[in-house]
C-alpha cells in the first residue's frame, strides 16, 4: 500500500518535472518555412507505407529524393517531407491533403493503396502535381488532370538477375525467397524465373513466400531450407530480405536483390541489385509540374528508361561470361526481343 | 507428396524447427515464470524487438558478442521494471498495460535504429559452434550439434526451469503467488516481490530472444523485425500448459510445423503458399483441441493487494 | 454532501485519463528533446492536427469510427471475462465478406448492398470470435491463444483471396498484380457527412452500435448473464448460469463488432478491401475500450479521445519530420500511463467506502 503510493507519487513527480522543464525552453530548431530562399524553393512531399530506412520500396523512393535533392542544389533548392508508416489510408489521406494545403508543389503517394482517395482529392487541389504508385492508371479516364502513374516493370531486372544466377550457380538449384504472392514481388519473381530457365533449361528454381512483407525470421528460415534443398544463389523480395540476406552470408550463398541497392547490407554476399532509381521519373514530373501539365502521365520504370538498374558489387566477382549474358539479356529487353514475363 | 517424406527433407526439417524455436523458447520460458507468477506480460514483442535492437547495436559497434547479449538482457530488465511496476503497484490492467508495453518497445526500437544506426550491415553473429564427438554423429549430429551458443542454451534452460519451478523453494513461491496469492502472503511470502522478480526474470529472456533472432540467427536488424513472434510466444505458454516441457514442445511443433510448410512449397507440392503458411496456426490449435490441456494459474492477471481481498 | 462527492469522484474519474495522457505526453517530451525538436512546437501541432480544422475534426471522427466498434467487442468480451486480441483478425474477415458480398451484387440495390453487406461483416467477424468461444467452451483452449492464431490465419486467408479469387480484373490486365479486391460499387459506399473530408454515415452506425450494446449488456438477460460469468464465474455456476456458452457468446459478439468494424472501414473508406484494412485497430480499439472504463457509451468519447491523438500525432509527424516510431512510442507511452492512472481512482472509491463502513 505504502509502496504503491510511493510508486504513484514519483511517477506524478517525474512527470511534473518534465513538463517543467518542457515549458520554458525556447524554440530551438524553427522550421524551415521561416528562412527565405532565395530562388524559389521547389517543394516535395511524399507518403509511403513503411520505413524510408527499409532497405526496400519506400527506401528507393526516398534515397531518389535525396539524389534530386542534392542534384538540384540542396536544401534551399528543394525541400523534402516525408510521412512514412501509413499503413492506414486515412491516414495517408489526411497526409496528402494537409500537404496539398501547404502548397506542396508536388505530393508523392507512395503506395497503390492511396489511389482511390488521391482521385477525390486531386479534384480539390488543381494547381498540385500528385503522383501515385506503384500504378499506371492517371484517372484521366475519371477526368483528373494533375495525377501522375508510375510503375517499376520489376519483371526486367528480375529476367536478367535470373539470368546472372543461371550462369553463375554451380549446384544447379536457385533458391527464391518471396514474401506475398502479389504486385511488384510477383512480377519480379516471374521475370526471374523466366530469366533462369531461358538461360539454363535444366536449372531448379525452388520458390517459397513467407505470407508478410515483415516476417524475417521466417524469411531467414525460408534462405536456410533453400541452401539445405541446395540453393548456392538465392533472391528475394520485400524489406524481410534482411532475414535471408543473414543466413546468404552465413551459408556461403550468392544474393540478389531487388527494390534498392542491397550491396552495404552484406558486401560480400549481394552479387547485384535491381534498384528502382526514381530519379528520372522525379525530375520529369518536376520539370512538367513547372511548366504547367501537372498530371496525366503514367511514367514505367524500364531499363530502358534507365529508371532500373542493374547494380553490381565489386566485392563478388561476376564470371565475365554471365556478365556478358546478363548485358545481353538488357538489350534484348530494352529492344524487344526478350520478353521478360511468360 | 513423397518428394517430401524423404531422410534428407525430414533432417532439414528438423534442423529449422530447432533453430526457429530457439526465440520462441526463450521468451515462451520467461513468460511461463511471469505467468506463472499471476502476471500476464503481453508487451514480450516489444521487449524482444528492444533487446534485438540493443544486442545488434553493440555488437555493430564494438564486435564483442557477449556485450550484445548482455545489452539485450539489461534493456529486457528495464522493460521488466516498467511491466513490474506497473502491474504489481500500480495494478494496472495486465492485458492493456501489455499492449502498451509492446507499442513502446515497437516504437522505441525502430525510433533508435533509425537514428542511431548510420549504415546497417550484417554483423558476425555467434558461430556454429559443434559439440565434440556428438556432432560426428550421422545425421543426428548436424541437426542437434551444429547450432550456435544461444540454441544450446535456450534448451538447456528448460530443465533448468522445471527444477526451479518444482523442486525450489523459490519455484513453490512463485507458484504460490500464481495459484493463491493470500495463501502465500499469509505464510510471509511477499507477493509483489515474487511477481516483480518472475516479471522481470521473463522480460531479460524477452529480451534474450530479442538477441538469439538479431546476433544469432539473422545477424541483422529491421524494424519490426519479430513481426508478432513474442505474441505467439504468449500462445505458446497457454499451449504448453505452463510447464516447461510443455512449451518446449509447442515452440518446437510450431516450428517445425513452419520449417515443414517452407519444404512443401520448396518441394513445388501444388498448395497456395498462403494455405501453407497457414498451417502451423491451424495444427497448433488442433493439438490444443485433441491433446491435454492444463489449468491456468488462478490469480492470473488477478492484481493482489494485501487485506483487501 | 455524500451526492457532491460521488459526483466529485465520478468527474475525478472521467478526469484521470487526460491527466494520465498528459504525463505520457510530457515523458514523450524527453524524447522530442533527444531529437532535438521543441515539443511545444510538435505539441502544437499535435493539437492543431487534430482540433484545428474541420477536416482534422472529421479525420478523428473517421479514426474514432473503427475504434468505437472494436472497443464495443471488447467491453463485451471484459464484461464476460473473456479476453479477446484477435480483433485484428475479425477486421480482416468483416472487411472480406463485406467485400465479397457487395461484389458479387453490383447491381443491387443501395439498402440491400449496406445492410447485407454490414450483416455479412457482422456475420463473419462472428464467426471467428464464434470459433475462439466454442473452442474455449468445448475443450477448454485459451482463447488468449486461439485468438492470436487465427489473426495469423486471417491474414492469409485474405492473402489467398485477394491475390487469386477476389483479385481486381485490372490488376491482372496491367500486370501489376496487387493484391487488392476491385473496386465496390458506388451504391454499396457509406454516404459522406461531410464534402471533402472522409466523414462518413459509418460514424452514425458505429454510435448506434454503442447504445445497442449498452442496451444488450443492462437490459437484457443475456446482458446480464454475460456480466454475472464475468464479474464472477463461481457464482454465476451456482446460479444455474451455463458459464462456457456465455463466454462463447461474449467472444463472437465481440467478433461480431470487430467484422462491423471491417464492414464500416471497406464501405466507408476504402471503397476496396486490400492489405492494411484491419491497420491496428484490433489493438487500439482494446485501448479505446479501456479510456471508456469498459464502458459501451463511455468508448463513445474515448475512442474520440485516442482518435484525435493519434490523428494529431500524425500531423505532428509531418509538421517537425520525426520519425513514425516515435509516435508507436508515443502511444504505447499513454496507453502505460492511462492504464496506470485507473488506480488513483479505485482508491479513492475503496477509501470512500470504507470511509462509510466504518461510519
Amino acid at each position: 500500500m505504502k509502496l504503491n503510493r510511493i510508486g504513484a507519487g514519483a511517477l506524478l513527480a517525474v512527470g511534473l518535472l518534465l513538463a517543467a522543464c518542457g515549458t520554458p525552453t525556447p524554440a530551438p530548431a524553427a522550421p524551415a518555412a521561416t528562412a527565405k530562399p532565395a530562388a524559389k524553393q521547389v517543394k516535395v512531399a511524399v507518403v509511403m507505407p513503411s520505413a524510408s530506412n527499409d532497405g526496400a520500396f519506400s527506401q528507393s523512393m526516398y534515397d531518389a529524393l535525396k539524389a534530386v535533392q542534392a542534384s538540384m542544389g540542396g536544401e534551399a533548392a528543394m525541400k523534402i517531407a516525408v510521412s512514412e508508416g501509413m499503413v492506414q489510408v486515412p491516414n495517408a489521406v489526411a497526409a496528402i491533403r494537409d500537404y496539398a494545403q501547404q502548397g506542396y508543389d508536388l505530393v508523392i503517394a507512395h503506395g497503390t493503396q492511396y489511389g482511390n482517395s488521391l482521385t477525390e482529392i486531386a479534384k480539390d487541389f488543381p494547381n498540385t502535381a500528385f503522383a501515385w504508385g506503384t500504378a499506371t492508371d492517371t484517372f484521366a479516364a475519371a477526368g483528373v488532370k494533375n495525377v501522375f502513374a508510375y510503375n517499376p516493370r520489376a519483371q526486367e531486372g528480375g529476367y536478367v538477375l535470373g539470368v546472372l544466377a543461371a550462369k553463375m550457380s554451380k549446384s544447379g538449384v536457385i533458391g527464391v525467397c518471396g514474401p506475398v504472392e502479389a504486385g511488384d514481388a510477383k512480377t519480379y519473381v516471374d521475370g526471374f524465373k523466366k530469366g533462369v530457365m531461358d538461360t539454363k533449361k535444366d536449372a531448379k528454381i525452388n520458390v517459397t513466400y513467407t505470407g508478410s512483407f515483415s516476417d524475417v525470421s521466417l524469411m531467414a528460415a525460408a534462405a536456410e531450407t533453400h541452401t539445405k534443398a541446395g540453393a548456392d544463389i538465392l533472391t528475394g523480395s520485400s524489406q524481410s530480405v534482411v532475414g535471408a540476406i543473414g543466413v546468404a552470408k552465413d551459408k556461403k550463398a550468392i544474393w540478389f536483390g531487388t527494390q534498392a541497392n542491397q550491396t552495404s547490407l552484406a558486401p560480400d554476399t549481394v552479387g547485384a541489385s535491381q534498384v528502382y532509381d526514381w530519379t528520372g521519373v522525379i525530375k520529369e514530373m518536376l520539370d512538367l509540374s513547372a511548366k504547367g501539365t501537372k498530371g496525366g502521365k503514367a511514367f514505367e520504370l524500364s531499363l530502358q528508361s534507365g529508371g532500373l538498374k542493374i547494380v553490381y558489387n565489386d566485392k563478388v566477382s561476376i564470371p565475365a561470361d554471365a556478365k556478358a549474358a546478363a548485358d545481353a539479356a538488357i538489350k534484348g529487353i530494352i529492344d524487344g526481343t526478350i520478353k521478360p514475363l511468360p | 507428396m513423397n518428394e517430401l517424406f524423404t531422410v534428407p527433407v525430414l533432417l532439414g526439417i528438423l534442423y529449422s524447427g530447432v533453430r526457429l524455436a530457439t526465440p520462441y523458447l526463450y521468451a515462451a520460458l520467461g513468460e511461463m515464470f511471469a505467468q506463472r507468477s499471476g502476471v500476464v506480460n503481453l508487451g514480450v514483442d516489444g521487449i524482444m524487438l528492444m533487446g534485438a535492437f540493443a544486442a545488434f547495436f553493440v555488437v555493430s559497434n564494438t564486435g564483442n558478442l557477449l556485450l550484445g547479449v548482455l545489452a539485450a538482457m539489461l534493456v529486457g530488465l528495464l522493460m521488466g521494471l516498467i511491466m513490474s511496476f506497473v502491474s504489481v503497484n500500480l495494478q494496472a490492467e495486465q492485458g492493456i498495460s501489455g499492449i502498451g508495453l509492446y507499442l513502446f518497445g515497437l516504437g522505441l526500437s525502430s525510433l533508435l535504429f533509425k537514428k542511431l544506426s548510420v549504415s546497417t550491415r550484417a554483423i558476425e553473429g555467434f558461430p556454429a559452434l559443434p559439440i565434440p564427438v556428438l556432432s560426428d554423429l550421422p545425421e543426428i549430429g548436424d541437426v542437434f550439434f551444429k547450432h550456435n551458443i544461444l540454441v544450446y542454451i535456450a534448451f538447456a534452460l528448460v530443465p533448468v526451469a522445471a527444477f526451479v519451478l518444482n523442486h525450489t523453494t523459490l519455484g513453490l513461491k512463485v507458484r504460490a503467488a500464481g495459484m493463491k496469492p493470500e495463501a502465500a502472503d499469509s505464510l510471509g511470502v511477499s507477493v509483489a516481490r515474487v511477481r516483480y522478480l518472475c516479471v522481470t526474470f521473463g522480460s531479460m529472456m524477452a529480451g534474450l530472444a530479442g538477441a538469439s533472432l538479431s546476433i544469432g540467427l539473422i545477424n541483422l536488424f529491421q524494424e519490426n523485425m519479430t513481426s508478432g513472434l513474442g505474441f505467439i510466444a504468449v500462445a505458446l505458454v497457454y499451449f504448453g500448459g505452463w510447464t516447461p516441457l510443455g512449451v518446449m514442445i509447442g515452440a518446437l511443433l510450431f516450428s517445425m510445423v513452419n520449417a515443414l510448410q517452407l519444404w512443401v512449397q520448396v518441394k513445388a507440392i501444388p498448395i497456395p503458399s498462403d494455405l501453407a503458411v497457414m498451417l502451423p496456426y491451424i495444427l497448433t490449435i488442433a493439438a490444443l483441441v485433441l491433446g491435454r490441456r492444463a489449468r491456468q494459474p488462478a490469480a492470473l492477471s488477478k492484481p493482489f493487494s494485501r487485506g483487501e481481498n | 454532501m455524500q451526492r457532491a462527492k460521488v459526483l466529485f469522484e465520478r468527474s475525478l474519474s472521467a478526469l484521470t485519463p487526460f491527466l494520465a495522457v498528459l504525463l505520457a505526453l510530457a515523458v514523450g517530451a524527453i524524447m522530442l528533446f533527444a531529437l532535438k525538436v521543441d515539443p511545444i512546437t510538435a505539441y502544437g501541432a499535435l493539437i492543431e492536427g487534430a482540433f484545428g480544422s474541420p477536416f482534422a475534426l472529421a479525420q478523428v471522427l473517421v479514426k474514432a469510427t473503427p475504434l468505437l466498434l472494436v472497443g464495443l467487442g471488447i467491453c463485451i468480451a471484459f464484461r464476460g471475462g473473456v479476453i479477446n486480441i484477435g480483433g485484428e483478425g475479425q477486421i480482416i474477415v468483416g472487411a472480406l465478406a463485406t467485400a465479397a458480398f457487395t461484389l458479387a451484387l453490383p447491381q443491387a440495390p443501395a439498402i440491400v448492398l449496406l445492410v447485407g453487406g454490414m450483416l455479412c461483416g457482422m456475420l463473419a467477424g462472428g464467426i471467428w470470435g464464434g470459433i475462439a468461444g466454442a473452442l474455449k467452451a468445448r475443450f477448454g483452449v485459451n482463447e488468449i491463444l486461439t485468438t492470436i492464431m487465427m489473426n495469423a490465419i486471417a491474414a492469409q486467408l485474405a492473402n489467398f483471396l485477394l491475390r487469386g479469387p477476389m483479385i481486381d480484373p485490372i490488376e491482372v490486365k496491367n500486370g501489376t498484380m496487387l493484391a487488392q479486391s476491385a473496386r465496390l460499387p458506388e451504391l454499396s459506399w457509406l454516404p459522406k457527412l461531410v464534402p471533402q473530408t472522409l466523414l462518413h454515415a459509418g460514424a452514425i452506425v458505429a454510435v448506434i452500435m454503442a447504445v445497442v450494446v449498452y442496451i444488450l449488456l443492462w437490459r437484457t438477460v443475456l446482458g446480464y448473464r454475460i456480466r454475472a460469468v464475468g464479474l464472477n464465474a463461481e457464482a454465476a455456476r451456482f446460479a444455474g448460469i451455463r458459464v462456457p456458452v456465455y463466454q462463447a457468446l461474449a467472444l463472437l459478439l465481440s467478433g461480431v463488432m470487430a467484422g462491423l468494424a471491417g464492414s464500416v472501414e471497406v464501405l466507408g473508406v476504402s471503397h476496396r478491401m486490400m492489405d492494411g484494412v484491419s491497420g491496428g485497430y484490433g489493438f487500439s480499439g482494446i485501448v479505446a475500450a479501456l479510456f471508456g472504463k469498459l464502458h459501451p457509451l463511455g468508448a463513445i468519447p474515448a475512442s474520440a479521445l485516442f482518435g484525435s491523438l493519434l490523428v494529431g500525432a500524425d500531423k505532428m509527424q509531418r509538421a517537425v519530420q520525426v520519425p513514425s516510431a516515435l509516435i508507436d512510442a508515443l502511444n504505447g507511452l499513454v496507453v502505460l500511463f492511462v492504464v496506470s492512472s485507473d488506480i488513483l481512482v479505485r482508491r479513492r472509491a475503496q477509501r470512500r467506502k470504507a470511509a462509510e463502513r466504518k461510519s
